[in-house]
C-alpha cells in the first residue's frame, strides 16, 4: 500500500551528522552472525559425541576399528593451509590486485576439493557405516555436516571465482570475497574441533 | 549546521512512489522484498495458523467436556494436540513476532528496509512453505502424532512407522532456517542501520527486546534442528542417535530438544514484553520507568533461560544434585521478570492511564503473567515439579504464559499498531467486548487446569473416566475456551472490517512517541523521504519539530536526504552513536528468495517420500538459487 | 465493567470452581498418604500461601495503578519509580526466591532416600500397561503394586519400549521409566487403603488406558497376600473352567499372557495368575466384570482402540468358557 497523504509531523531539514570511518559492510556482519549459529550446530553435535561417550560403558563400541590417523592428518594441514591463499587473495583485492585475487581463490579451491576428496574416499575405508551404532552415526554426521560445509564453499568459491574473472571485484567493492573469506576461514577452525574431538581425544585416554 | 525551514511534505511524492513500488499483480506478488508488506503477510498468514490451531483446540475441548467421550478417537485426538501445539508454537507464537518485528524495527529505527531485504523475503518464503508442508500431512492422513515435543523412543520407526513424524522432523528443521535468518536480518538492521543519534541506550524498547529475541534464537534454534534432524537421520537413514541398543540415548533427545525448548518460551515472551514496553508508556502518557533496569532485564532473561533447560525434566531420574542446581537458576529468572512487572506498575502508577482498548490487553496481560510468572515460579521447586509436571497443572501453566503472556500483548500490539500499518482505524467498542470476552473466557478456560492437575490429570488424554471428579471442572474449561475462541472471533472480525470501512487513522492516534508514528498511516513505501536525527529516546514528544538529515555529498552521508530515497538507498551507520558510515543501495524487486526457498522446499519434500529424483531436483534448484543470489551480491 | 468489579466476579467463580472440586476422587495430590506426597502437599500450602498474598498484593498495585490516574493527570506519590522497581522487583521477590530455595534443597533432601529395609518391587512400563514383579518372592502381576503400611518401599521403573511415567498422586511424585536405564521411586504408604495411579507421559495411543493401583495394606494383610500369591493356582473346579483352561492354551491366549502353573507362557501381555483380584481390565479401561471380559475377549478393539489386544472371533460357548475360567484365576 502507497502513502495517502504526506506525514504531517513537522519537520525541519539539517545537515547529517560527521560520519565515522566506514567498518564493515552489513554483508561482512550477516556472515558473523551466521558463523555463530552455524558453529553452534557443530557445538552441538560435539556436545553430541562427548555425551553419548560418557553414557557409554565403552566407546567406542566392541567391534568398531578407530579410523585412521596418517592421511587425515595430512589432509587437515592441507585444509587449514588453505585459508592462506584466502588471505592472500582478500588482501590482493583490497590492494586492487586481481591477479591475486584470482590465484588466491583458485588455489584455495584446489586444496579444499582434496581435502573433500579425501573424505569421500576416507568414507569408503571406514569400517563402520552410519547404521552400525550411536558412535559411527554421530562420527559420520559430523564429518558429514562439515564435508557439506566444504562442498558449499567450494560452490560459492566457483561463482566468486567466475565473478573474478569477469572483472566484477575491485578494490573499492568486494563484498562477496570479505564475506567468504571470514566462511571459509570458519569452516577451517570447525575443522580443528572436529579433529581434535573424533579423531585425535580417543588417543588420549 | 541547521536551516530553520520547516517543509511540511515530500518533494515529488509520485516519482519516488515509483521508483519503491512493486510491480503490480502476481509478480509483485512473489518479487517482493518490502519489509513492510513481508511483515504484513507474515501476520496475516500466522493468524490463519492461529485461528486453525484454536479450531483444533476447541475440538478438543468438545471431546473432553465429559468423561468417556468418542467426539473424537484415539489417534485423532493425539493429532490434535500435536498439531496444535506445534502450530502455535512453530507457525503462530514464532513467526508472528517476526512479523511485527519485520514491520516496525526499520521504522521505529528511522531506517528505509531491512539490512538484508531478499533474505528477509526470503525467510518469510521458507516460513509458509514450512507451514503447508507441515499441514500436507492431513491431506495424506498422516498428521503428526507424537506430541509436540515428539519424545523419543515413541518417535523413532518402530514406534511411529507413518510419515507422520517425518512431517513434523523435517517440517521443524525447515522452519528453524526461516526463523534464524530472520534473526540475523534483526540483529545486523539494529546495529548497521539505524538513524544517527539513535544510540543504543536510546533504542525504542521493543527493539532491544527483538535483539534480544534474535541473539536467543541464534544460539537456541541450532539445537533443535539437531534434535528433529537426528531424530529424522534415525528414521530416514537407520543411525542410532537415540537407539538405546546401539549405544545411544532416550535422554539425548530431551536434552537437545529442550536446550532450545526453554529459550524458545522466552523467545516468545520477550518481544511481547517488548511490545508491553512500548504501549504501556504511550497510554500512560509519559516514559517507561527505569528503562536501564529493563533493558538489562531483558538481557538477563535472554543469557539465564540458556541454564535452566532440564527443569523440563525433572521426572527422568537424574541425580537430585544436578537437578538442584537447575531447580535454583530456574528460581533466579524470576527476578528480571518482576523488575520488568514493576517497571510497568511504576510507569501507570506515575502516569494517567488511558483505558484504549490496546491497554486493556496490556492490563489483562498483567494480571495473567502475574499468575502464570508464580506458576513457574512453584515448578521450579523440583519436588513439588514431581507433582505437577505431565498433569493439567503444567497445561495450565503453559497456557497463561505462552497465551496470556504473549498473545495478549500481541492482541495489545494489533490494536496499537494496526491503524499505522493499514490506515484504518480498528472499533474500540467492539474492542472492549473482545477483550473482556477473551479475559473472561482465557481465565475460565485455563484456570480450573491448575486443579484437574492436583486432582491428578494427566496431560495428552483423550478421554478420562467417570468417577475421578472431573468432569465438572472439565465442562468449566470447555465452556471457558468457548468464550476465548469467540472473544478472539471478535477481534478478526473488527480487523477485517475495520480494514475496508474504519475510519482513516491519522499519523499519531495514540500521542505516541517513537519513530513509526512521524509517518502517515499506512507509510508510503520509502518510509522516510529524509531520515530523522535522534536526540532522545522518545523523538515525538521530545523533538518537536523533528529533525531530519539532509543529503550530504559523499558516499557517507548521501543516502540520509530526499535524494537518498530517490536513489533506493538507506544510511548505513555504526558505533555507539549510530554516526555515518556509508551507503547501502537497496535490490531491487526479484524472484530470487522464493525461487531458493522453493527449491529447498521441493528438497525437504524429496526427503519425505525418500525420491531421489525429488530430493536431486530440489537440491539442484536451490543450490542454483544460491549461486544466483551470490552471483547478485551488490559489491559495495 | 470497571476492573474491580470484574475481579469481584472472577472470585466468586474461583470459589466456586474451588467448591466443585471439594468433591473429588481418589488421585487428590493434596490427599496424602504417602510420605512423599504429604511433603509435597506441605510445600504446597506454604507456595500456595504466598503465591496468594503475592498476586492480591501487586495485583492491587496493577489495578490501583491504572485507576489512580482516571482524571487525565498524573497523581503525585512518595513511592518513587525506582523503589518500585528496587524494592518489588528485585528485593522482595529475592527473599521470596531464597525461602523457596531453601524450602527447594531442604525437602529434596528428605525425599526418596535409600533403606536398607525397603520391600523392592520392579515395574515395568508396557504399552499400555503395567508389569509388576517383586523380586526375590516370585510374584508377577500387572496394574497393581501391593506394599505394607508403614515400610520403605523401593520401585525400580524401566521400559524396554516407549517413556512411560509412574505417578500416584496420593502417595509421591512421578518418576519416568526411560527405555535403556533404571530409575527409582522411594516412598513409604502412611495409612492402607487403595490410591490409583496413572501413566503421565504421552506413550502412544492408548496413554489414556494406562491406570494402575496402590494398594497399601497392613504388613500383615500384605504377607498373606503375597504367601497366597506365590501359591499356585487351583485346578478347575467346573467342567466349563477347565474347558476354558484347554481353549485359553490352545488359542492364541496362551501365546501372549501367562498362567504360572500352567503351560501359558506368553510375554507381550500382562500376567493373569491373579487376574480376578484386578479391579479393571485393560489398566483402566473398563470394569472387571463378567460382561465386560467377554467383550474384551471378543472385541477388545472396540473398548481400547489400539491396544495391542487382538479381536477374537469366537462362540457363544467358547466365550462362556474363557470368562469361567479367568474368573476363576486368583
Amino acid at each position: 500500500m502507497t502513502a495517502t497523504s504526506p506525514p504531517t509531523v513537522q519537520t525541519v531539514i539539517v545537515a547529517p551528522p560527521p560520519a565515522r570511518s566506514r567498518g564493515r559492510s552489513v554483508g561482512w556482519w550477516g556472515m558473523v552472525v551466521v558463523i555463530a549459529t552455524e558453529g553452534t550446530i557443530f557445538l552441538g553435535l560435539l556436545s553430541t559425541y562427548f555425551f553419548l561417550r560418557a553414557s557409554s560403558p565403552r566407546w567406542p563400541p566392541a567391534g568398531v576399528e578407530l579410523p585412521e590417523l596418517q592421511l587425515i592428518s595430512v589432509f587437515t594441514v592441507v585444509l587449514l593451509a588453505s585459508s592462506i591463499p584466502i588471505f592472500w587473495a582478500e588482501a590482493g583485492i583490497a590492494a586492487g590486485r586481481q591477479g591475486t585475487l584470482r590465484a588466491g581463490l583458485l588455489l584455495s579451491f584446489v586444496m579444499g576439493a582434496a581435502f573433500l576428496g579425501h573424505q569421500i574416499y576416507e568414507y569408503t575405508q571406514l569400517s563402520f557405516r552410519w547404521t552400525d551404532n550411536a558412535y559411527s552415526s554421530i562420527f559420520w554426521t559430523t564429518t558429514g555436516l562439515h564435508g557439506l560445509h566444504v562442498l558449499g564453499g567450494l560452490l560459492i568459491s566457483l561463482v566468486i571465482q567466475v565473478k573474478a574473472w569477469s572483472g566484477k571485484l575491485s578494490a573499492e567493492r568486494h563484498v562477496s570475497m570479505e564475506v567468504f573469506s571470514l566462511y571459509w576461514h570458519f569452516v577451517d577452525a570447525v575443522w580443528i574441533f572436529v579433529f581434535a574431538s573424533l579423531y585425535l581425544s580417543v588417543h588420549l585416554r | 549546521m541547521a536551516t530553520t525551514e520547516v517543509r511540511p511534505a515530500a518533494e515529488e511524492p509520485e516519482h519516488l512512489e515509483e521508483i519503491w513500488e512493486d510491480d503490480p499483480g502476481i509478480p509483485g506478488f512473489f518479487s517482493t522484498i518490502d519489509h513492510k508488506r513481508i511483515g504484513k503477510r507474515y501476520i496475516y498468514t500466522c493468524f490463519i495458523f492461529f485461528a486453525v490451531g484454536g479450531v483444533m483446540a476447541l475440538v478438543m475441548r468438545m471431546q473432553l467436556a465429559g468423561s468417556d467421550n468418542t467426539v473424537l478417537s484415539p489417534g485423532a485426538y493425539n493429532e490434535l494436540f500435536t498439531v496444535h501445539g506445534t502450530t502455535m508454537i512453530f507457525l503462530f507464537n514464532t513467526p508472528v513476532l517476526a512479523g511485527f518485528g519485520n514491520y516496525l524495527l526499520p521504522m521505529m529505527i528511522g531506517t528505509r528496509d531491512m539490512a538484508f531485504p531478499r533474505l528477509n523475503a526470503f525467510s518469510y518464503w521458507i516460513f509458509l512453505f514450512a507451514g503447508v508442508f507441515f499441514y500436507s500431512s492431513f491431506l495424506v492422513g498422516s498428521a503428526p502424532d507424537g506430541g509436540w515435543f515428539a519424545y523419543t523412543p515413541l518417535t523413532d520407526k518402530v514406534y511411529s512407522p507413518g510419515l507422520n513424524l517425518d512431517f513434523w522432523g523435517l517440517g521443524v528443521a525447515f522452519v528453524g532456517i526461516s526463523t534464524t535468518v530472520g534473526a540475523v536480518n534483526f540483529i545486523v538492521t539494529t546495529f548497521k542501520l539505524r538513524a544517527p543519534g539513535m544510540s543504543l541506550n536510546r533504542l525504542p524498547m521493543y527493539v532491544w527486546s527483538m535483539l534480544v529475541f534474535s541473539f536467543m534464537v541464534i544460539f537456541a534454534v541450532p539445537s533443535v534442528t539437531l534434535a528433529a534432524g537426528l531424530l529424522e537421520l534415525d528414521r530416514l537413514f537407520g543411525t542410532a542417535f537415540f537407539v538405546p541398543k546401539a549405544g545411544g540415548s532416550t535422554l539425548l533427545y530431551q536434552h537437545l530438544f529442550w536446550f532450545w525448548g526453554h529459550p524458545e518460551v522466552y523467545i516468545l515472551f520477550v518481544p511481547a514484553a517488548g511490545m508491553i514496553s512500548m504501549i504501556i508508556p504511550v497510554f500512560s502518557r509519559r516514559p517507561l520507568a527505569g528503562y536501564l533496569w529493563v533493558a538489562a532485564s531483558l538481557v538477563a532473561i535472554g543469557f539465564i533461560s540458556f541454564g535452566v533447560w532440564v527443569h523440563h525434566m525433572f521426572a527422568t531420574g537424574m541425580p537430585a544434585l544436578a537437578l538442584s542446581f537447575f531447580a535454583a537458576v530456574s528460581l533466579l529468572i524470576a527476578i528480571p521478570s518482576g523488575v520488568q512487572f514493576f517497571a510497568w506498575i511504576a510507569t501507570m502508577w506515575h502516569g494517567a492511564v488511558r483505558f484504549t482498548t490496546a491497554m486493556l490487553f496490556a492490563l489483562g496481560f498483567l494480571l495473567v503473567f502475574l499468575l502464570g510468572g508464580i506458576t513457574g515460579v512453584m515448578v521450579a521447586v523440583l519436588p513439588f515439579d514431581w507433582q505437577a509436571t505431565d498433569s493439567y497443572f503444567i497445561v495450565a501453566h503453559l497456557h497463561y504464559v505462552l497465551n496470556g503472556a504473549v498473545v495478549f500483548p500481541i492482541f495489545a500490539a494489533l490494536y496499537f499498531w494496526l491503524p499505522k500499518i493499514t490506515g484504518r482505524m480498528l472499533n474500540e467498542r467492539l474492542g472492549r467486548v473482545s477483550f473482556w470476552t477473551m479475559f473472561l473466557g482465557f481465565n475460565l478456560a485455563f484456570f480450573p487446569m491448575h486443579i484437574l492437575g492436583f486432582l491428578g490429570m494427566p496431560r495428552r488424554v483423550y478421554t478420562y473416566s467417570s468417577g475421578l471428579g472431573w468432569e465438572a471442572l472439565n465442562l468449566v474449561v470447555t465452556l471457558g475456551s468457548f468464550a476465548f475462541g469467540l472473544g478472539v472471533l471478535l477481534t478478526l472480525i473488527n480487523a477485517v472490517v475495520s480494514h475496508f470501512r474504519g475510519a482513516r487513522a491519522p499519523d499519531n492516534p495514540w500521542g505516541a512517541d517513537t519513530l513509526e508514528w512521524a509517518t502517515s498511516s499506512p507509510p508510503p513505501d520509502f518510509n522516510f523521504e529524509a531520515v530523522p536525527v535522534v536526540a532522545s529516546r522518545h523523538p515525538l514528544w521530545d523533538q518537536q519539530p523533528l529533525p531530519v538529515a539532509d543529503s550530504g555529498i559523499d558516499d557517507a552521508t548521501r543516502a540520509f536526504g530526499p535524494a537518498g530515497a530517490h536513489e533506493h538507498t538507506t544510511p548505513i551507520t555504526g558505533g555507539l552513536r549510530a554516526a555515518p558510515e556509508t551507503t547501502m543501495r537497496i535490490p531491487e524487486p526479484t524472484i530470487l528468495p522464493v525461487v531458493f526457498a522453493a527449491g529447498l522446499a521441493v528438497f525437504v519434500v524429496g526427503l519425505l517420500v525418500q525420491a531421489l529424483v525429488v530430493g536431486v531436483a530440489g537440491l539442484a534448484l536451490g543450490l542454483l538459487g544460491l549461486a544466483w543470489w551470490v552471483w547478485r551480491i551488490g559489491e559495495h | 465493567m470497571s476492573p474491580l468489579r470484574h475481579t469481584a466476579v472472577f472470585a466468586w467463580v474461583l470459589a466456586a470452581t474451588l467448591a466443585l472440586a471439594a468433591c473429588s476422587g481418589s488421585t487428590d495430590a493434596l490427599d496424602a498418604h504417602g510420605s512423599e506426597s504429604r511433603h509435597i502437599a506441605g510445600l504446597w500450602w506454604l507456595m500456595f500461601g504466598l503465591a496468594a498474598g503475592v498476586y492480591l498484593v501487586v495485583g492491587g498495585f496493577i489495578v490501583l495503578a491504572a485507576v489512580r490516574g482516571r482524571r487525565g493527570k498524573p497523581v503525585g506519590s512518595r513511592i518513587s519509580p525506582s523503589m518500585f522497581i528496587v524494592v518489588g522487583g528485585l528485593v522482595v521477590p529475592t527473599l521470596i526466591l531464597l525461602v523457596l530455595a531453601v524450602v527447594t534443597v531442604t525437602t529434596t533432601d528428605a525425599l526418596r532416600k535409600p533403606s536398607h529395609d525397603a520391600l523392592r518391587v520392579e515395574v515395568q512400563g508396557e504399552r499400555w500397561w503395567w508389569e509388576v514383579r517383586y523380586p526375590g518372592r516370585q510374584i508377577v502381576t500387572a496394574n497393581e503394586v501391593r506394599v505394607p503400611v508403614g515400610q520403605p518401599v523401593e520401585i525400580g521403573l524401566v521400559s524396554d519400549n516407549v517413556i512411560h511415567s509412574f505417578w500416584v498422586p496420593e502417595l509421591a511424585g512421578k518418576v519416568d521409566t526411560i527405555p535403556g536405564q533404571r530409575n527409582v521411586l522411594r516412598f513409604t504408604a502412611e495409612k492402607a487403603g487403595t490410591y490409583l495411579g496413572v501413566c503421565a507421559e504421552f506413550c502412544g495411543i492408548q496413554h489414556a488406558h494406562m491406570g494402575f493401583r496402590v494398594i497399601a495394606q497392613s504388613p500383615g494383610g500384605f504377607e498373606r497376600w503375597a504367601a497366597e500369591h506365590a501359591s499356585p493356582p487351583l485346578q478347575p473346579e467346573s467342567e466349563l473352567t477347565a474347558q476354558g483352561q484347554l481353549l485359553f492354551q490352545r488359542l492364541p491366549c496362551a501365546g501372549c499372557h501367562t498362567v504360572r502353573g500352567t503351560e501359558a507362557r506368553g510375554k507381550a501381555g500382562p500376567d493373569l495368575t491373579d487376574f480376578t483380584s484386578r479391579a479393571t481390565i485393560g489398566a483402566g479401561a473398563v470394569e472387571n466384570t463378567p460382561q465386560n471380559l467377554a467383550r474384551w475377549i471378543q472385541e477388545a478393539q472396540s473398548i481400547k482402540p489400539g491396544a495391542l489386544m487382538p479381536d477374537l472371533t469366537l462362540s457363544g460357548d467358547e466365550v462362556a468358557a474363557l470368562v469361567s475360567y479367568l474368573e476363576s484365576l486368583n
